[in-house]
């Protein structure tokens, strides 16, 4: 199976000059392949959110090699990574970050939208089939608040796949649901991964969800344990 | 459906109480200015229009008669004390020829020529001192407006009549038809008939002035064919300075704009508009800081969204676009709005401040141009005003953004 993401002994630090260096990731090496269902797990300070954000192109690694669909990202300038980051990556946030000035379909849209400057009624057609396909199709026109949190996420997870992007980041996608829409989410989530094929990284915390997913990425200290060794459980109370 | 367009236009929606805030900012700066302007422009046309319906755009007299400084021996020291000559019989001669000239100049619109005097006006044993002023009636009126000084008769000028002020009429007891004589220094006399009563605005002049044909202004001051002052009427009234250089040039003779004929005016019509330009800068500069703190403290607000878009892959250049457009937007209506603010104070008080003939105290211009150009440069200082917030928007770390 084709590689999406490869990471190479990427390290991260931060501080230097005045405050005292920090090294957060430790020479990572990772790879992803199309059509993966990976949880990322790892207690609070573990450098997850940091290896995300490297994964997501959106902060640069210290030291390392990471490559995207075969592109190496080493020394891009911001706008070539703005431009890889829409047109491979989707994202999930914790809380959905939907756009309050648009309705959900608008929402759904937006990944396009900005990286095109404009839509054309062949997207807007997708985005509503998206919406659709997630039980929502009824609510194109309302704005986020007039949402349920539940409905929220799942215009949020389908906004993050309306570039066909060939991966989608997940920081803890149920964070802030109850446990039976959180539930409903990941099961979403599995759905999209089975009938696509789109590959998913998904960062959480709670293991009973993770304990779904075929394939779980473990961090701690900075480190990645190897697959299949199981690290000390994650503390509920971490969120 | 443009990116920059909807979103920037959404955002200025969604923030509703702050866009009215900003827009009205913009708007009452905008309406302040075209008030000023309006009134300013108005004060200034009128004043000038009303010192020059008696005069000339441009007057040209005789060169002045100079004394020449006695020869100098090369090395010697040269002691003299020349005084200025009587400049007597000082009149134009080749008149004919110059008005020809002047008329096929540039920029010339009408020409008129005059031999005026000294003189004195008697009936019934009253004498009045007075100003002969003989014309080409035809000429002149081309050169000076009557039409709307005339009070009484009719405004024709054949042998034997004379136009007169009306404080000379009531002084005289004069009406159209009544007779005078006038007089001069050099022993002319000769009986005239009144042909029209004209009010050329100010009392000394309506107590002074007497239009009479040229050839009879020539006989009775003892000018031959001479005249005194050529009357030009420019087509642009306020290039008249280099008109009346170009003449002076040109004919030899000494050449006078209004400009300098009425210098203080001048001044303070110079003044005037100098202080009305600062209050319009810095009313501007004032409406470009409420644009840029407005739009900054959206950019904080909004930071969380901003970063959304940028790591969902907006370019940088498309979020410094949004907040640009969005100071253009506001601009652009703050402006719309402010002119018809402008607008409204301006005919407002040219309604309400009257002076005792019922003619407005402030009379108003408003031409389009002036909106027009306020449109254009309120647009540019909110796109301006924007540069700074736009900037912050555009380099904010979608990371840093998100996590808020």
């Amino acid at each position: 199976m084709a590689e999406i993401m490869t990471l190479d002994g990427v390290k991260k630090s931060y501080g230097g000059g005045k405050s005292p260096l920090v090294e957060v990731l430790h020479g990572i090496g990772l790879q992803l392949v199309e059509g993966e269902f990976a949880a990322l797990l790892g207690p609070s300070g573990s450098g997850k959110s940091t290896l995300l954000n490297i994964m997501g192109l959106l902060e640069t690694p210290t030291a390392g090699e990471l490559h995207i669909a075969g592109t190496a990202t080493a020394g891009l300038d911001d706008a070539a990574r703005t431009a890889l980051r829409n047109r491979y990556l989707g994202f999930v946030f914790q809380f959905h970050h939907l756009l309050p000035a648009f309705s959900a379909l608008e929402n759904v849209m937006m990944p396009l939208f900005a990286g095109q400057g404009r839509v054309t009624l062949q997207d807007r057609e997708r985005a509503a089939m998206l919406l659709q396909r997630v039980g929502l199709a009824e609510h194109a026109a309302k704005r986020p608040v007039q949402l349920s949190g539940g409905q929220q996420q799942r215009v949020a997870i389908v906004r993050a796949l309306m570039n066909r992007p060939r991966l989608v980041l997940a920081d803890e996608p149920t964070g802030n649901l109850d446990t039976q829409t959180a539930n409903e989410v990941f099961a979403l989530l599995h759905e999209l991964n089975r009938e696509d094929g789109t590959t998913f990284l998904i960062v959480t915390h709670d293991q009973r969800l993770a304990d779904g997913c075929p394939r779980q990425i473990r961090l701690l200290d900075g480190r990645l344990q190897p697959d299949g060794v199981v690290s000390p459980a994650p503390s509920a109370s971490g969120r | 459906m443009n990116f920059v367009w909807t979103v920037a236009w959404r955002l200025l929606r969604e923030g509703r109480f702050q866009t009215a805030l900003i827009l009205a900012g913009v708007s009452i700066g905008v309406g302040v200015i075209v008030y000023i302007t309006a009134i300013v422009s108005g004060l200034q046309a009128n004043i000038i229009e009303r010192t020059l319906s008696t005069q000339a755009h441009v007057v040209l007299r005789p060169a002045d008669l100079v004394n020449q400084a006695p020869l100098t021996v090369p090395g010697s020291v040269k002691l003299a004390d020349i005084a200025k000559r009587t400049q007597r019989e000082n009149t134009i001669a080749n008149w004919g020829s110059i008005v020809a000239r002047v008329r096929g100049t540039p920029n010339v619109s009408a020409v008129a020529a005059m031999a005026s005097g000294p003189g004195v006006a008697q009936q019934g044993g009253v004498r009045k001192s007075i100003v002969l002023m003989g014309v080409d009636l035809d000429d002149y009126r081309q050169v000076v407006r009557l039409d709307n000084k005339l009070k009484a008769g009719r405004l024709l000028l054949p042998t034997g009549t004379a136009l007169i002020g009306k404080e000379l009429a009531a002084d005289l007891g004069l009406q159209p038809g009544g007779r005078l004589r006038l007089q001069t220094a050099t022993g002319g006399s000769q009986s005239m008939t009144v042909g029209a009563i004209l009010d050329f605005g100010l009392k000394d002049l309506n107590k002074r002035w007497v239009l009479l044909p040229l050839r009879e202004a020539q006989n009775l001051l003892g000018f031959q064919r001479d005249v005194t002052e050529i009357y030009i009427k420019s087509e642009r009234l306020f290039e008249a300075e280099s008109l009346a250089a170009n003449l002076a040039l040109a004919t030899g003779l000494t050449a006078d704009s209004w400009q300098t004929s009425n210098g203080q005016l001048v001044t303070a019509l110079k003044s005037q508009s100098a202080s009305s330009l600062m209050i319009r800068v810095f009313v501007t500069f004032a409406v470009a800081l409420g644009i840029a703190s407005v739009l900054v403290v959206s950019v904080v607000q909004r930071q969380r969204e901003i970063g959304i878009l940028r790591a969902m892959g907006t370019p940088a250049s498309r979020i410094l676009a949004v907040f640009l457009l969005q100071g253009g937007l506001v601009g652009l209506f703050g402006s719309l709005f402010g002119s018809l603010l402008g607008a409204a104070m301006s005919v407002g008080i040219s309604r309400l401040a009257l002076t005792e003939d019922g003619s407005p105290l402030f009379p108003v211009v408003l031409d389009g141009e002036l909106f027009v150009t306020t449109a254009l440069i309120a647009t540019l200082v909110g796109v301006l005003a924007a540069l700074l917030p736009a900037l912050r928007a555009a380099r904010l770390d979608p990371v840093e953004a998100i996590r808020g």
